[in-house]
Formats: C-alpha cells, sequence, structure tokens
C-alpha cells in the first residue's frame, strides 16, 4: 500500500484536512466563536517550534551525539518558566502597539525606523528560508524513501521539478499561506483557522512520533531496558548514552541550551503564534508548562528510536535521520510507515506555513512598502485604494518565500549547507536578543545601537557559521576554513583570532554575541535617545506598568480627521475602515465619524490602525504625510514622560500608602483585641483575686459575728471558732502576700540578688524549714543530695521560696502517715535539676499544665479541696523561668507526683 | 497582586534551578557510565528533572489561577 | 415539722460556721463537699432549703440549680445561692436559671439567717 499514487493520495487528503480545518477555524472566527480562545489550542501551536529537524533530525543527531539533541529541547522549557514575564511582556506591548511581526517589534520600539526593520528582515529572510527548505528536503526525502518500500535506501537521482511531488506541496502550502494568511488586512493580523491547523498538525506529529516510539521500543525490542541494556554492552552505542567526552562537550551543551532558548522567542513562527496569535494573556498560564511538557514527550522516545535504529541496521550504512522511517518499514509495518509519513509531513507543513507568513508579512511591510512608499511616493499617494496592492504584496512575498525555500533546496541537495542549517539558523535568529530584550528593559538603547549590534553580529554568524557551511558545501574553497581567507591564521572562521577549543556554534555564538552585545552598548551609549526613540522606549519597557503613558501623549501638530480616515482606507480598504472609525467615534461620543476632532487621540488610533496593515515604521511615515507634526523636542518628551512617570510614581505611592493604612488598621485591630484579651484576663485576675480574698473573709465574718452574738457557747466551741479565725487570717495574710509576689514579678519589679547558689544547702534549709509540716502530718521525707553539683546563679531567697513551696505541696498531697516525700538533687544535660516527689494521688494529665496557672488548684473529690491561695506553682515557675531554668510535672494518675525544676549551671 | 507576583518569582526561581541542574558541573556528576531502571543514568537524570521541572511549573501557574478564581 | 436544710460548699470553714448557725435556728442540716455529692443528696434527702455555693469542684452551683429546676420531683427545694464572686452579672444569673435568692460573700450571719428564714416562712 506504500506505492506512489497511494502515499500521494493520503498526503493530499491530509492537505485537504488542513484546509476544512482552517476554514471551519475562520468561519468560526467570524461567528465570533473562536476555537482557538483556548489556553490548549495556544499551547499546541506554540509546538510549531518542533519541525522535521526534530522529528526526523531528533532522531539523526542523537544516533551521533546520544543525549546531545536534548539541549535544543531544555533551552525552551527554560525560557518558558520566564514565559510570565518576558512573553507576557512582549505579548502586551505587541498588543498595545499593534505590532505584527519581529522585524516591526524591533523597528517600533527604536523609533519606528524602517532602516531597522527591514535589516531584521533581511536577516530573518537569510536565516531562515534554507530552514523552509530543509523542511521541503525532508518531505521529498520521506516521499522517496517510503515509495522505494520494499528498499530501505532512497534513490540518489532526484526527479526535475515539474515531476516532483515536492514542488507541488509547495505550491498547495503557498496557496494554503495565501488562503488562510492574507484572508484581509487586520489590525490584528490574526489567523485563526491557521492557528487551528497547526495545533492539529502539532498533535498529529505527536502521535505519530509516540506511535513509532512505542512500537520500536515495545514491539521490536522489549522495551527501553532492553534497548539500553543491548546498547551498552556495545562500547561504540555506550558512548551515546552520556552527555560528554571532554569538558568542551559541556560548552557545546550549554551553547546550544542558550541558543534553543533564545530561538524560541526570536525565531519569526515562534514570535507569531506566540504573540501576533495570541488571543488572550490567560493563554499564556497553561503554556508555561503545556508547552515544556509537549517537548518532553516528543523526546522520551528518541534515544531508544536512534540507538534501536543503529543496532538494528548495524553495518547497513543507513541514514539515522531516516530511522523513524525506515524502522516501520523494514518491520513491514506499511500503515505505521504512512502514519510516521503523514506526521512528518504535518511536522513540515506547519513550520512552513507559519514561517511564510511570518516572512512574508515581514518583507510586505519591512522591506516592500518602504521602498514603494519612498521611490514611488507620489503616485502612491494619488491611489485611491491601495489594499489590494498590499494583499498583492503579501501574496507575492508568501510565493516567492516558498520557491526560493524550494529551490535553495534543490539547488544545495544534500550539501552541508542545507543539512545542518538548523543550528545556523538558530544563531542568525538568536542576533535579534540583545536588541529585542534590550530595548524591553533598556531605555537607552537607540536605533544606532540596534543597527550597530545586529549589523556586527549578523556579520560575525555569516562569517563563522554562513561561509563556512558553504565551504564545507564545496561553494567556497575548503582552505577557507583550514587556512583562513588569503590563508591568514587569525581569521579562520572557526577559530577567529585564534579562539580554538570551541565547536562551531559556541565559537559562532561567543564571537557573534560580544559584537552584536558590545557594538549595541556602546553605539546606544555614543549619544543620548531622540525623542521618538524616549517614547517608543517608554512605551516597551514600562509595558507591564499599569499606568503607560499613552503614544498619542506624545504627538503634537494638526490634521484633518477626513484625510486620516481616508488615509487609512487606502490601506485596509475603505469600508474597514470606514467600521473601524465608526466604532472609534462610538467610543469617543461621537455618533459620525467624520465629525470627529483631528486630536492627537485620533492621529494615534489612524497610525496604530495603519500599524496592524503595514507595520510602526511605514505607519508612521504615511500619517506624517497627511498630519503636520510639531516635533516634539527630546526635552518635550522628557517632560511629558517625566510627567507620566511622575503620575505612575504618585499612584505607586497612593497604592502603597494605601496598603500601609490597610496594614496599620489591621495591626490596630489586633492591638485592641489584644488589650481587650488582656482586659479580660484582668478582669478575670481581679475576680479570681477578690474569690480568694472573700472566702477567708466570709469565715472571719461568719466566726466573728457568731462569737459575738453567742456569748454563752461552750468554751471549747469558742476556742475552735477562734483558730479557726486565727488560721483563716493567716491564709489571708499569705493570699495578700503571694499575689503581691505575683504582681511584683510581673510586673519586673522584683530586686533580684543573682549569686552564685548552692543548691544542696538551699534543700538542707527548706527541709529544716518545712519539718514542722512533715511532722504533723507524719509524711516521711527523704533528701537524696549527689555531692558534686555545681552551683546556680539565682537568687537564694526566692530559689528557697520555690523549694519550700514544692514542699508544702508535696505534703499536702501526701497521705497522712502513710505519706512519703523524696527530695532528690542530681546534674543534668541542661544543669542542675531538683527533684520532688510524693507518693499522693497525681495529677490528671490535664490538669498538668492548669496547675501553673493562677487560681487553678489542682485537686478534686479524690484529693478534697487542698488548702492553698492557687499562686505559689505559678511564682515558683516564674522564678524559675526567670533564671533561664523550667518547672514542670510528671504524674501519673494514683502513682503520685514529681516536681522537677532545673536551673543551668553557673 | 502580591500573591501573582509571588508565584513570578517561584518561576523565575524554577528557571534558575533549571539552569543549575542542566549544566555543567551538575551534569558532569550524573554523567557517568551507570545505569539507574536499566537506562543510562543521565538519561534518566535529565528527563526526570524535566519533568519536575514541568510539574513545578504547572504547580506555581495553575495554583496561582484557582487562588485568582477563588478569590473573585 | 423540722424543715431540712442542705448545705454545699468546698469551704470546710464556711460550712463549720453556716452549719452552727442553722442549727442554733432548729433547722435539720447536712452537709455537702462538691457539687455531685450536693446533687446526690438533694435528691435523696429533698431538703426544704439548699445553701449553694457557686464555685465547687465537679459541678458548679449554677449547674446544681439547673439541673434541680428541671427536675420536677425536687419543685419544692428552694435554694439560695452563696458565691464569694459578686458581680452583678452573676447574681443576675443565677436568678434567672432559678434560684430562689443570692447572698455574696462574705454575709451577714444575721440576714443569712433572716433570709433563710423568709425562704422557708
Amino acid at each position: 500500500m506504500l506505492q506512489g499514487p497511494v502515499v500521494i493520495a493520503v498526503s493530499f487528503c491530509y492537505l485537504a484536512l488542513l484546509f476544512a480545518v482552517a476554514y471551519w477555524g475562520d468561519k468560526r472566527a467570524d461567528q465570533g466563536r473562536s476555537v482557538i480562545a483556548n489556553p490548549t489550542i495556544y499551547a499546541l501551536s506554540m509546538a510549531v517550534y518542533c519541525t522535521t529537524w526534530t522529528y526526523y533530525g531528533s532522531v539523526g543527531r542523537a544516533a551521533v551525539s546520544g543525549v546531545g539533541f536534548l539541549p535544543i529541547y531544555l533551552g525552551p522549557t527554560l525560557v518558558m518558566a520566564l514565559g510570565g514575564f518576558l512573553i507576557l511582556k512582549m505579548i502586551r506591548t505587541a498588543k498595545a502597539n499593534r505590532i505584527t511581526s519581529i522585524a516591526d517589534f524591533i523597528a517600533s520600539r527604536y523609533g519606528k525606523s524602517q532602516l531597522l526593520g527591514g535589516l531584521v528582515t533581511v536577516i530573518a529572510v537569510i536565516g531562515v528560508i534554507p530552514y523552509i527548505a530543509l523542511q521541503l528536503k525532508a518531505v521529498s526525502g520521506s516521499y522517496d524513501l517510503i515509495v522505494g518500500y520494499p528498499a530501505l535506501i532512497a534513490p540518489k537521482e532526484g526527479s526535475p521539478v515539474l515531476a516532483d511531488t515536492t514542488f507541488y506541496i509547495a505550491l498547495i502550502l503557498a496557496a494554503f499561506t495565501i488562503l488562510f494568511g492574507t484572508r484581509h488586512l487586520d489590525a490584528t493580523e490574526r489567523h485563526e483557522g491557521m492557528v487551528a491547523a497547526v495545533a492539529l498538525e502539532s498533535v498529529v506529529k505527536l502521535v505519530a512520533f509516540g506511535a513509532v516510539g512505542l512500537f520500536v521500543t515495545f514491539v521490536l525490542y522489549d522495551g527501553a531496558g532492553d534497548i539500553f541494556r543491548r546498547a551498552l554492552e556495545d562500547p561504540q552505542l555506550a558512548k551515546l548514552t552520556a552527555v560528554a567526552a571532554d569538558s568542551r562537550s559541556y560548552a557545546t551543551w550549554f551553547s546550544l541550551t542558550l541558543l534553543a532558548g533564545l530561538a524560541i522567542l526570536m525565531l519569526p513562527r515562534q514570535f507569531q503564534v506566540t504573540v501576533v496569535e495570541n488571543v488572550s494573556e490567560a493563554h499564556l498560564k497553561r503554556a508555561i508548562w503545556l508547552f515544556p511538557l509537549y517537548l518532553f514527550l516528543i523526546n522520551l522516545f528518541v534515544l531508544p528510536i536512534a540507538l534501536g535504529g543503529l543496532m538494528r541496521f548495524a553495518g547497513q550504512g543507513m541514514d539515522a535521520d531516516s530511522f523513524v522511517l525506515t524502522l516501520p518499514m523494514s518491520a513491514q509495518q506499511e500503515l505505521l510507515a504512512l502514519l510516521v509519513f503523514v506526521g512528518g509531513l504535518s511536522a513540515a507543513t506547519g513550520m512552513v506555513i507559519v514561517e511564510t507568513i511570518a516572512l512574508s508579512t515581514m518583507v510586505c511591510n519591512d522591506l516592500v512598502m518602504p521602498l514603494l512608499l519612498r521611490t514611488r511616493a507620489l503616485a502612491l499617494h494619488a491611489e485611491r485604494d491601495l489594499s489590494g496592492l498590499l494583499l498583492g504584496i503579501r501574496r507575492g512575498a508568501i510565493v516567492v518565500v516558498l520557491l526560493l525555500g524550494y529551490f535553495y533546496f534543490r539547488l544545495a541537495g544534500d550539501a552541508y549547507a542545507l543539512v545542518g542549517i538548523g543550528l545556523i539558523s538558530f544563531a542568525a535568529v538568536a542576533q535579534f536578543a540583545p536588541a529585542l530584550i534590550g530595548g524591553m528593559y533598556w531605555r537607552g538603547g537607540t536605533r544606532d545601537g540596534a543597527l550597530a549590534g545586529l549589523s556586527a553580529g549578523f556579520a560575525v554568524w555569516a562569517y563563522t557559521l554562513l561561509l563556512p557551511s558553504f565551504a564545507k558545501s564545496g561553494w567556497l574553497p575548503a582552505r577557507f576554513i583550514s587556512d583562513g581567507p588569503f590563508a591568514i591564521e587569525l581569521l579562520k572562521p572557526h577559530q577567529l583570532f585564534g579562539l580554538a577549543g570551541l565547536d562551531d556554534i559556541s565559537h559562532c555564538l561567543f564571537w557573534s554575541f560580544a559584537a552584536n552585545i558590545g557594538a549595541y552598548v556602546v553605539v546606544s551609549l555614543l549619544r543620548p535617545p531622540t525623542a521618538a526613540e524616549a517614547s517608543q522606549a517608554t512605551q516597551f519597557v514600562d509595558a507591564l506598568k499599569t499606568t503607560r503613558p499613552v503614544g498619542s501623549a506624545l504627538w503634537r501638530g494638526s490634521a484633518d480627521a477626513g484625510e486620516l480616515i481616508a488615509l487609512v482606507g487606502r490601506f485596509l480598504g475603505p469600508r474597514r475602515a470606514e467600521a473601524a472609525f465608526a466604532a472609534y467615534a462610538r467610543r469617543r461620543g461621537v455618533d459620525d465619524a467624520a465629525r470627529l476632532e483631528a486630536d492627537a487621540d485620533l492621529v494615534h488610533h489612524a497610525e496604530s490602525l495603519l500599524t496592524g496593515a503595514i507595520g510602526s515604521a511605514s505607519a508612521r511615515a504615511m500619517v506624517a504625510s497627511v498630519a503636520k507634526e510639531e516635533p516634539l523636542s527630546l526635552a518635550e518628551v522628557m517632560n511629558i514622560l517625566d510627567e507620566a512617570s511622575q503620575l505612575r510614581t504618585y499612584s505607586r505611592e497612593l497604592e502603597r500608602k494605601s496598603r500601609e493604612l490597610e496594614a496599620a488598621t489591621s495591626e490596630l485591630k489586633a492591638a485592641n483585641d489584644r488589650l481587650l484579651e488582656l482586659d479580660r484576663l484582668k478582669d478575670d485576675f481581679i475576680a479570681s483575686v477578690s474569690h480568694e480574698l472573700r472566702t477567708p473573709l466570709t469565715s472571719i465574718r461568719a466566726f466573728s459575728e457568731i462569737l459575738r452574738d453567742s456569748p454563752h457557747a461552750p468554751l471549747a466551741e469558742r476556742e475552735r471558732f477562734l483558730g479557726i479565725i486565727v488560721s483563716e487570717t493567716e491564709r489571708l495574710t499569705r493570699l495578700v502576700n503571694q499575689i503581691l509576689d505575683m504582681a511584683k514579678i510581673e510586673s519586673g519589679n522584683v530586686d533580684w540578688r543573682v549569686e552564685d547558689v548552692d543548691l544542696k544547702s538551699v534543700i538542707e534549709q527548706s527541709a529544716e524549714a518545712t519539718g514542722q509540716l512533715f511532722l504533723d502530718k507524719g509524711v516521711r521525707l527523704e533528701l537524696d543530695l549527689s555531692p558534686a553539683v555545681p552551683t546556680v546563679r539565682a537568687d537564694r531567697d526566692h530559689v528557697m521560696q520555690v523549694v519550700i513551696n514544692l514542699l508544702s505541696n508535696a505534703v499536702k498531697f501526701a497521705p497522712a502517715r502513710a505519706g512519703r516525700v523524696c527530695i532528690r538533687l542530681g546534674r543534668d544535660a541542661d544543669g542542675v535539676r531538683v527533684r520532688v516527689e510524693d507518693n499522693g494521688p497525681g495529677i490528671r494529665s490535664e490538669d498538668r499544665e492548669v496547675i501553673f496557672e493562677r487560681f487553678r488548684q489542682g485537686g478534686d473529690s479524690l484529693t478534697g479541696k487542698p488548702t492553698g491561695t492557687g499562686l505559689g506553682l505559678p511564682i515558683s515557675r516564674k522564678i524559675v523561668e526567670y533564671f533561664g531554668g523550667r518547672l514542670w510535672v510528671e504524674s501519673e494518675r494514683g502513682q503520685g507526683a514529681a516536681f522537677v525544676f532545673v536551673l543551668p549551671a553557673a | 497582586m502580591q500573591r501573582s507576583s509571588l508565584s513570578g518569582q517561584r518561576l523565575v526561581a524554577v528557571f534558575m534551578v533549571g539552569c543549575f541542574l542542566f549544566n555543567y558541573p551538575v551534569l558532569a556528576v550524573f554523567d557517568r557510565a551507570r545505569s539507574l531502571f536499566g537506562a543510562p543514568l543521565v538519561f534518566v537524570y535529565l528527563f526526570a528533572v524535566w519533568a519536575a521541572l514541568i510539574g513545578l511549573m504547572a504547580w506555581v501557574v495553575e495554583r496561582r489561577e484557582r487562588h485568582e478564581r477563588g478569590g473573585n | 415539722m423540722t424543715r431540712k436544710i442542705l448545705i454545699a460548699d468546698d469551704e470546710q470553714n464556711i460550712v463549720i460556721s453556716v452549719e452552727f448557725l442553722m442549727k442554733r435556728e432548729g433547722y435539720a442540716v447536712s452537709v455537702a463537699a462538691d457539687g455531685e455529692e450536693a446533687l446526690t443528696k438533694i435528691r435523696a434527702e429533698k431538703p426544704d432549703l439548699v445553701l449553694l455555693d457557686v464555685m465547687m469542684p465537679k459541678k458548679n452551683g449554677f449547674e446544681i440549680c439547673q439541673e434541680v429546676r428541671a427536675d420536677a420531683a425536687l419543685a419544692g427545694v428552694r435554694i439560695l445561692m452563696l458565691t464569694a464572686r459578686g458581680r452583678d452579672t452573676e447574681v443576675a444569673k443565677g436568678l434567672a436559671i432559678g434560684a430562689d435568692a443570692y447572698m455574696t460573700k462574705p454575709f451577714s450571719t444575721r440576714e443569712l439567717v433572716e433570709k433563710v428564714r423568709e425562704l422557708l416562712g
């Protein structure tokens, strides 16, 4: 089933499908029901990055350099992480300025310079057309291969142009691009049908590549592990599984990562799908990870396929670039081979279509129009409607670009200048990076700087990569590379000025960037930006700020509304122009566009409409031809920009102030809450104190009154009552003292006398002081004092207060007569440890912290109401903590309790 | 606003981590004749780091999206 | 018939003084030292009056008051709450949940006796 007619029929069916999808996409767009207003479609369209160079070439690269193909995809992955800044800024700038190509982007940034736009276009055309040729070559090569089935080697001699399928494919692509790329001259220049088709192609190539990957890995071999195991047995193949033979490979690796990372931003087709065709900034979010995921998936099987192919075709001299196709063919998988072919076709056509649209826009707006406007300026002005001419130029440019690509492919054949073009092309467009990225972040960059940088970088690129590729193709003498031009050693293109030790790509990247960036910066610094440059610089650098000065603020002069409308009409067609101005008039609250006031804003609007159609530089020139602009001096521009930036500063200041106020308010609220909480705590404290004071007072008063009212009570009873009065009075005194203690500690008014304290003597003294309590209750007190304990830095009296407190607590809870309290002193990792154990009822786990709160006593029905103030433990803890120690309790219910404190050793 | 600049910073951090892990000298650490799960170590390493970076990027941006929706 | 009074308070000395006062007035007195004991004794003995301390272990006076009021069998039990927390809100709370009278500690013994007489009269 792989005969020529079948393959051709399938190919054309596939192209017809693309037409259908694109037609449907445009139809839906016209109905306002965009199919590409979808972040996934957006991310898929970015995958136009993966051309046949990926589809067939990755395997070829992997067969030579192992994982060396990966940087081409790692670079873009990394750059996508910066997409939130970089790409977003590009999209926003492009939308605000109606920029439709990368040439226009750079030209617009540097004062809408026609010269700069032209230079970028020329570089892009020279750098990219061979790349288009490479796609056509891949289509042609894969076609020759597949129709040669069951043979696995393609015939060497090609067919004449008119019998060449590839020629017709190129023509169909031109038709497709013309149909869906130049349907109308839109101010936004978006091509929804084309994007939909490209997204579909991305799916097709991923599916096809995945299918062949799975087939090779799991059908031809026994899984990836099997492939790798077999490959590792062959020392020649084992080398492919490593990045580096020497440290030079890491330099190459880095260069390729950088190059690919820049290419994802600078390639005209990537700029087209990423920036120009972007429907909504929100779509970027998904693309940030979905596009890298696509790259990840399409590369997963590259190395297994390469190794599988190398082993299967060992010694047959097969071209590794065609493994993707020849592997299924060699296994008689005709259907799979056909699918692979269609996948390759989709990789090629997607790239060719988008690249051609991008290039033709650039060629038309930045090369042809400026020349036409200049040479035939008067005649052009006289013409009524130029929109037809404009579309004609676009279409002509498309055909020319595609034919140039085709004939370059025919001409170059298998020459290195075509085969090796992938990276060479990347290196060419990478030259845009300094001017483009620099222009987005540096206000000081000027048109002259950009021109100098681009020219220098391009020249070095041509000298170190392009000319050598011609030499390798035999179009220049080989001595050009080996000996340098005119046998001048220092000028050898791969070892410029004697710089050896780098591969040719890294070498070119180094010298071209050195020249490019150096010239860009130095020349930019030679003079201050002009008024036009400064105003555009602000538009670009401040693109992400909310209060950007609008372009109209920077225009002063007089114009006539009718003339402006007519001017725009000449390029967009009168109907579109009238519709655009009518919409604008409605926004301004004017019912008739003809009655619009020709103010700066209208002029700006007209210019931006034109920019979409013919590029910023030509648009500026055209508007200048009908509107009398009074040129602003640099000082005036700077004033306007300063005002704008002052406004911006004010609004930022305001924002900051209001944020601060918000923060202050919430802080105040929090402070208030804290105060309320403190108030509540204080209330609680006062309530507790009052309760604690009232309780003994109640007994005292009651018994005093009883004694007063019952003079005849028995003596024993009177004595008992008096005893109670006395003890309650003592309790009251203790309580008052402890409350004062507590208050003093809490307010920090204690006169601590810090000295070296020997805990052993403190404990002994405390035991003596509490001795009577133990005797009264019949509780045994044991002392277990380690002799070799260091002193601690503390206040002796207060430490003794703690020990006495713990001892009296212990005796209080120890059972009468059977009670046993043990106080131990010992060394501890943290310092000196004192442990007071009793054999009382213990403390419930939920009470273990509660008892250290003020007025919260342990005790329930089992322990009975404890006598005490409920302040002893809180005070003790405060004292211990004051000296940097800790006080806590260890207890099991029914097992007694152990109060432990540790003080740091002196 | 603060949150979106936070995820912006996270993405930059992902970028820097990626640059760090995908280049010499870290790369050289894994670039040796060893196998892991039957595949060459550096192959496994590169793809694992790659997948992790993509996962991180997805986490950072999609998470922010949810927050913004939730906030509205 | 001798009126029965239950004194529920965890402060032993206060119990002693109030017990003395009540016995001197000729009432039959029983004593409870915590909330649960108080409730058990109220159910068992159905006293005519409970002198109820608010801050007691296990169950506070408010809870006991509520449970007594919720129990139809105890409808005849009068409650005089005694508390050392003298805040107005607590007096109001006590009365709201069904105490018949409320006194703050320290109280005048004469007033207490009068109040008890009044409640039982």
